[in-house]
């Protein structure tokens, strides 16, 4: 459905997309990755063809991004990271001319249509001005559902939501990616974890990464950590396991605590726990702590001088009030 | 063709969401209507003088080139600030399309604001016997029909390059005033130095309208510039809007 094949991009001097390719087939949500300024809104903006790449091709649904732009386009609903709306206009008004310019059939059932499945009915009369983040947030995505695409391109689609909404919008997204393709774009991981079927990874412009959520995890953490607790005796412990055929660095975290990592292809958990019992000591627990997406981005994105911030999911968003006004 | 008509009656609606063209069409009417009456004190004064629609249409040009930046600068500038251009850019409809539609939704409110003011030939017409002349009026309306689209066009490029209205604003009157005032001045000085004045000449705005369309003279020379200057402005805009899409 989207082919990408070695695309670059350039603005004046600064290259913003380097010899960039992937693809993705109907019924995939693809979740792009990377801190900000890594080319994520550039690529989605060559693939709405709003604008041309400098070398490279980007097709949809098999249609060329620069010589068939428009059957591109029609092909493709798109919500910029701004969400474009105009403040002076009613919800239905505006869907009402983006249908008009998507040249949709049935006018009016397809904005009563997505009106509803956005739930936002009950203000379709009111003034986009009026209305909170969430709200608008819904209006755009509407107005990228409004002519039903094949491809959906979501840039950033929860930012700025407060918890429930966000929920609310991964959810919608999961359903409507299952006849379509959906391309969106998050910094926040656990989101690409929860919805997209393939996570790429992107960072200066460059593809750093590009796998399943779960394979990826795996992929790059060869190693595993195994979390220990044994009695507050614990002197020891640590000549003990450093001993053991699998078991590779070893932090120790204090009063009976300690940290090792696995060396790749090793399971050396059941040799651990039958030394630490024979010598002598409690095993109290044992845990195993797979590297959770946030560890990976950064090992990926790390040349940077300031890593981004990836931060929790809790501190991306304000919750907004949704306005009565 | 459809396409065009969507943007144009989108933007035309859009106008009366807003006080511009009632501001617009109440100027119009005072201004012109002050002239009419000063124009008709002078025919007291000079008995046999019959004075002709001239006296209503060289006014109403004067106002359209003051008055139509405050239409033209939103079309695009607007579109650019809001962020709106990257759902428009991203429509199946072509850049030119997109332009041309802007263009017809300003001149659809410019000429509806003109129609008001065809009051004056009306009420002239009763005042005169036997009548106003018919040629001039026909002609004359027909140049005001034609200095519109030429200067909506242009306003519609210059609003394609900015998307601070303000100065889109200042840079449409900029433009304007030295099309339509400062060239007869400049053909003035140079004129007798020997310089190609007939350049000059052709591009004057206002010579193209009073020379001939004013008194009821159509030149197919005039119509062609006024077409021209509006297909090339049109050009041009579509043309920055392509740029835009490569920056």
């Amino acid at each position: 459905m989207i082919r990408v094949e070695r695309l670059t991009k350039d603005y004046g001097p600064n290259r913003a997309l380097n010899d960039v390719s992937f693809h993705a087939d109907e019924g995939e949500i693809i979740g792009f990755l990377g801190p900000n300024g890594a080319g994520k809104t550039t690529t989605m903006r060559i693939l709405s063809g709003y604008m041309p790449p400098n070398s490279g091709i980007a097709r949809v649904a098999g249609f060329d991004v620069i010589d068939q732009s428009i059957e591109v386009r029609r092909r493709v609903g798109y919500l910029p990271e701004t969400v474009p709306l105009y403040p002076d206009m009613t919800v239905f008004d505006y869907l009402k001319y983006m249908a008009d310019l998507r040249q949709v059939g049935d006018v009016e059932d397809r904005v009563y249509d997505v009106i509803e499945k956005m739930r936002i009915d009950d203000r379709s009369e009111s003034f986009i001005a009026s209305l909170s983040k969430g709200l608008r947030q819904r209006v755009g995505l509407a107005q990228a559902l409004i002519h039903d695409p094949q491809v959906l391109i979501l840039d950033e689609p929860t930012i700025g939501l407060d918890p429930a909404q966000i929920i609310e919008v991964r959810n919608l997204i999961r359903e409507l990616g299952k006849q379509r393709t959906v391309l969106l774009s998050t910094h926040i991981l656990s989101e690409a974890q929860q919805v997209c079927n393939r996570v790429l990874i992107i960072n200066k412009g460059k593809l750093v990464a590009e796998d399943t959520p779960d394979q990826l995890r795996s992929r790059l953490t060869g190693s595993q950590r195994i979390q220990l607790k044994v009695g507050v005796d614990s002197d020891g412990v640590e000549g003990i396991l450093a001993d053991i055929e699998g078991v590779g660095r070893i932090t120790l975290e204090g009063s009976g605590n300690l940290e090792f990592e696995t060396i790749p292809g090793f399971d050396p958990r059941p040799q651990v726990a039958k030394v630490i019992v024979n010598a002598g000591y409690d095993l109290l627990e044992m845990s195993q702590t797979g590297m959770s997406l946030e560890d990976i981005f950064l090992e990926l994105t790390r040349e940077e001088p300031e890593p981004p911030k990836v931060a929790d999911d809790t501190l991306d968003y304000v919750s907004v009030e949704e306005s009565d006004a | 063709m459809r396409n065009i008509w969507i943007i144009a009656s989108r933007e035309y609606k859009r106008y009366f969401s807003d006080w511009i063209p009632y501001t617009i069409a109440f100027v119009f009417l005072l201004v012109i209507g002050i002239f009419f009456y000063l124009n008709l004190q002078v025919v007291m004064l000079q008995p046999g003088y019959i004075p002709s629609v001239e006296i209503i249409i060289a006014p109403l040009a004067t106002m359209l080139v003051l008055i139509t930046p405050a239409v033209t600068t939103r079309l695009l500038a607007e579109e650019q600030r809001l962020g709106t251009i990257e759902l428009l850019l991203t429509a199946p409809i072509r850049d030119w399309e997109l332009i041309v539609g802007k263009w017809l939704g300003g001149l659809l409110l410019i000429l509806s604001l003109v129609a008001v003011t065809l009051i004056y030939p009306l009420i002239l017409n009763q005042l005169v016997q036997p009548g106003i002349d018919q040629g001039p009026f026909i002609s004359g309306y027909l140049g005001i029909i034609l200095l519109s689209g030429a200067l909506i066009a242009i306003g519609v490029a210059i609003s394609s390059f900015f998307s601070n209205q303000i100065a889109a604003f200042v840079a449409t009157l900029g433009v304007f005033i030295v099309l339509w005032w400062i060239l007869d001045p400049i053909m003035r000085v140079v004129g007798p130095t020997g310089g190609n004045i007939e350049l000059i000449q052709y591009l004057n705005f206002s010579d193209h309208l009073y020379a001939n369309l004013l008194r009821g003279i159509i030149d197919v020379r005039d119509v062609v510039y006024y077409l021209s200057i509006t297909a090339l402005s049109l050009f041009i805009g579509t043309i920055s809007v392509e740029v835009r899409r490569w920056r």
